[in-house]
């Protein structure tokens, strides 16, 4: 691919710009989505019921993640590259159970006979999952993201001494996982 | 009538290099695949926006066409029409079905594929790496990537009018609960899913390509090009690129729960309505004013996403025409700002009549009203621009000042409609209509026009024939404004918008005549697109050669490539830059490039 950048030191490199961008259009989503939350809060039929304590669990496993991704940048930089696969395939892990917690969360809210979906369901819950399910998948676009260096790490011949690639996913790694801090603080505090 | 005659341009002052070769710096192999169909050169995935966006503007015009037949002569049979629509006109008649079908199709079309895509797809792609001073987008992957989504959206929003039941019919915004029960009517079932995928795929198209446009903009300037000194057509095409970055991810989330509620059953939009045939719903609670409030949020920056381009695309050719500098550049700058910041807080005057908050409304109608003011600046910029210049009516230039024309007409009405008082009486009637078409919808189209003129010897080293151009000019101007104007007079009157048949109604048998004049210019002004469309594609490939490399005497960078730029636009080094883009007639000199070094006895600029 020939991105060709003006060779400019001080500038921000124009892939890491367009995350912050991405990033801000992402924002942009989730604050629709709250907004329509509050709005219909406010309106007649609205369920009130507690969140699942497993999204407790969740969000210190993600907080957790953060630390780990962090860990992998600086690894990666001190070019203690077993140490780098390590803790990036740990990031991964801990972003797989952090949404396997999200399923758990969302079969507990069943199990206690307040359906997600459905003709029973109530736009309460159906937001719920809905926005939490969205996050998800911004996660599981992490993971991936991670998977994808895991397996550049080991096939690539050519040595990459270029810290781009995981500035790039730690970044983005810290912004779902304070997205998720921010749905967390909205669900039980603001709304 | 030739360009030279036009232009009688003095050449030489500053920069007219002779043309360099094309090719020699192109090192790698190119085949037919790479560089006509999956092209990351920001030049080819142009011309690709430009040409599907034409292929839908015939289809989205033809559409109007077909349904102006319907509003001009409800009486009437046209056998033709049913063997081209089928089922869909039996007896030459088309049938209330397909007419809405029409109507839907139409404004999602234009106002999405034809106006977004195709205008700041185009003009985005083509003109902020070459008058930035940069080899290509930041990420020409995320740039290819961002055309195929478009084209793939095309292709499912096509197939979705070859569904048995049609396609999707409840109008361009997709209200629930048309959109949201399958069963609401035909179009609602299958029609609605692929409408659905359709917008999905084309939300990403926009975010790619807007996220690329906004890095490009903000990292790849060359030397010298400090953002004050870029011209206003980048300025345009970036505060474009935020509102679509930040407003089309919330559309996707009102799509999003449209998707829950249409497939698994949620109460997000629906409530327990009584359906005709189906009975009462089983859903509880829903809001289809939800919808509204996350579909107008997009719906309202979606206006300037369409009308920014051409706005900077004609300060930029105004200017270079009338030989002057663009009055008040910093002012234009401002306006646009204000404009789209603006943009997002303006959008609940689409619902006036919904049951919002009269003092709610009132924040609304202030806010909506003060848009007046940069459009204002805008407009009185343009003029003072135009005020004793030595223009040159080419006619990218005809079609910037017909932009000006029609948004001063057009920007008028939006004084009126965005009175919440006045909009009990006109909303939803064809008042509306008169005026988004006229400022946003044949306006962008100027905008288009213009730059599809102005830019076109650079898009392909040659020219389009003058003749044909003038003559596309004035009909479709004069057309534009016999179309629209006596819609104003219906909608006062209180003629509703989406009606399929007027002339069952007392009030509005009046108007049968003036709706057999408007179809009746309709018709023609689609024959004179056809005019454009053969000039379009004739001089592609057999208009006269472009021969120099600066063919308007203009500022900007992209006259400083070669006549055939390749991929990497400069053979050698991207050039400096020295100064703003609009030093037209100073000291004496006729333009100074923007490459050219500020002199020691030049005038403070």
């Amino acid at each position: 691919m020939s991105s060709i950048a003006n060779e400019a030191p001080k500038r921000i490199h124009p892939h890491k710009f367009t995350l912050w961008v991405a990033m801000g259009s992402i924002i942009m989503m989730f604050a629709g989505l709250t907004s329509a939350y509050i709005v219909k809060k406010n309106q007649s039929s609205w369920l009130e019921f507690d969140l699942p304590i497993v999204f407790m669990y969740s969000t210190l496993v993600i907080i957790a993640s953060s630390v780990t991704v962090h860990l992998a940048a600086k690894a990666f930089k001190a070019r203690e590259m077993g140490r780098y696969r390590l803790l990036i395939t740990v990031t991964a892990i801990l972003g797989l159970v952090f949404m396997g917690l999200q399923i758990l969360g969302f079969m507990d809210l069943e199990a206690r006979n307040i359906a997600l979906t459905g003709a029973r369901s109530n736009s309460a819950a159906s937001f719920l999952l809905v926005i939490t399910g969205l996050h998800m998948l911004h996660v599981l676009g992490g993971v991936i993201a991670l998977v994808v260096m895991f397996v550049k790490a080991y096939i690539s011949n050519v040595k990459n001494y270029s810290s781009l690639s995981i500035e790039l996913v730690g970044t983005y790694w810290h912004f779902v996982d304070i997205l998720w801090i921010y749905l967390f603080i909205f669900y039980n505090w603001i709304s | 009538m030739s360009n030279e005659a036009v232009l009688h341009a003095p050449a030489g002052a500053g920069l007219h290099h002779e043309a360099h070769g094309d090719h020699h710096h192109e090192h790698h192999h190119e085949t037919f695949i790479s560089k006509y169909v999956f092209s990351m050169d920001h030049k080819m995935i142009a011309k690709q926006f430009l040409i599907t966006g034409m292929v839908w503007a015939v289809l989205g015009g033809l559409m109007s066409v077909l349904f102006r037949l319907q509003l001009g002569y409800p009486e009437a049979t046209f056998p033709f029409l049913e063997d081209l629509l089928g089922k869909w006109a039996e007896g030459g008649k088309i049938t209330p079905e397909a007419y809405y079908a029409l109507v839907t199709t139409h404004g999602t079309v234009l106002v999405f594929f034809v106006l977004t895509a195709g205008l700041s797809g185009t003009f985005a792609n083509f003109l902020i790496p070459l008058q930035i001073g940069a080899r290509d987008m930041a990420s020409p992957f995320m740039n290819m990537l961002s055309y195929w989504f478009f084209f793939a959206a095309s292709i499912v929003m096509l197939s979705s009018m070859f569904v048995e039941f049609g396609p999707f019919s409840g109008g361009w915004t997709a209200y629930p609960p048309l959109s949201a029960l399958a069963s609401a009517s035909p179009g609602s079932g299958t029609g609605m899913d692929l409408w659905l995928i359709a917008m999905a795929l084309f939300v990403v198209s926009s975010l790619l390509g807007g996220l690329n446009y906004i890095a490009t903009v903000l990292n790849m300037r060359t030397k010298g090009m400090s953002m004050t000194r870029l011209p206003l057509t980048i300025w345009a095409l970036f505060f474009t690129a935020v509102l679509g970055v930040l407003s089309f991810p919330v559309l996707f989330s009102g799509f999003i729960l449209l998707i829950f509620d249409r497939n698994f059953g949620t109460s997000f939009y629906l409530s327990d309505i009584f359906i005709n045939g189906v009975g009462a719903l089983p859903n509880e609670g829903g809001s289809a004013i939800l919808y509204q409030h996350l579909f107008w949020f997009l719906g309202h920056p979606e206006v300037y996403i369409i009308l920014l381009p051409a706005m900077g695309m004609v300060s930029e050719i105004l200017s270079v025409n009338s030989r002057k500098p663009i009055f008040g550049y910093m002012a234009m700058v401002g306006s646009l700002f204000a404009i789209a910041i603006l943009a997002f807080l303006v959008w609940a005057h689409h619902m006036f009549v919904t049951g919002l908050n009269p003092f709610l409304g009132s924040v609304f109608v202030l806010l909506t009203l003060l848009i007046a003011v940069p459009s204002a600046i805008k407009v009185f910029n343009w003029l003072t621009t135009l005020w004793r210049g030595n223009i040159r009516f080419t006619p990218g230039m005809l079609f910037s000042i017909g932009f000006v024309s029609l948004f001063i007409s057009g920007g008028l009405t939006g004084i009126w409609l965005g009175n919440s008082a006045l909009d009990i009486h006109l909303h939803d009637t064809y008042f509306v209509i008169a005026h988004f078409h006229i400022v946003m919808g044949v306006a962008s189209m100027f905008g288009m026009f213009a730059g599809i003129y102005h830019w076109f010897p650079k898009m392909y080293g040659r020219y389009m024939n003058n003749t044909l151009s003038y003559l596309h000019f004035w009909i479709t101007l004069g057309g534009a404004y016999m179309i629209f104007w006596p819609m104003h007079y219906q909608g006062l009157a209180g003629m509703p918008r989406r009606y399929y048949d007027y002339s069952v109604w007392e009030s509005f048998k009046q108007f049968a005549e003036l709706n057999r004049f408007i179809s009746t210019v309709a018709m023609i002004v689609f024959a004179a697109q056809l005019l454009f469309l053969f000039n379009f594609f004739y001089s592609v490939f057999k208009g006269r050669k472009v021969t120099s490399q600066n063919p308007y005497n203009a500022n900007t960078l992209e006259w400083t490539t070669p006549i055939n730029p390749g991929h990497g636009n400069w053979v050698g080094e991207i050039p400096e830059v020295h100064r703003w883009a609009y030093d037209y007639g100073k000291d004496g000199k006729e333009f100074i490039s923007q490459t050219t070094p500020v002199g020691a006895d030049e005038s403070s600029h």
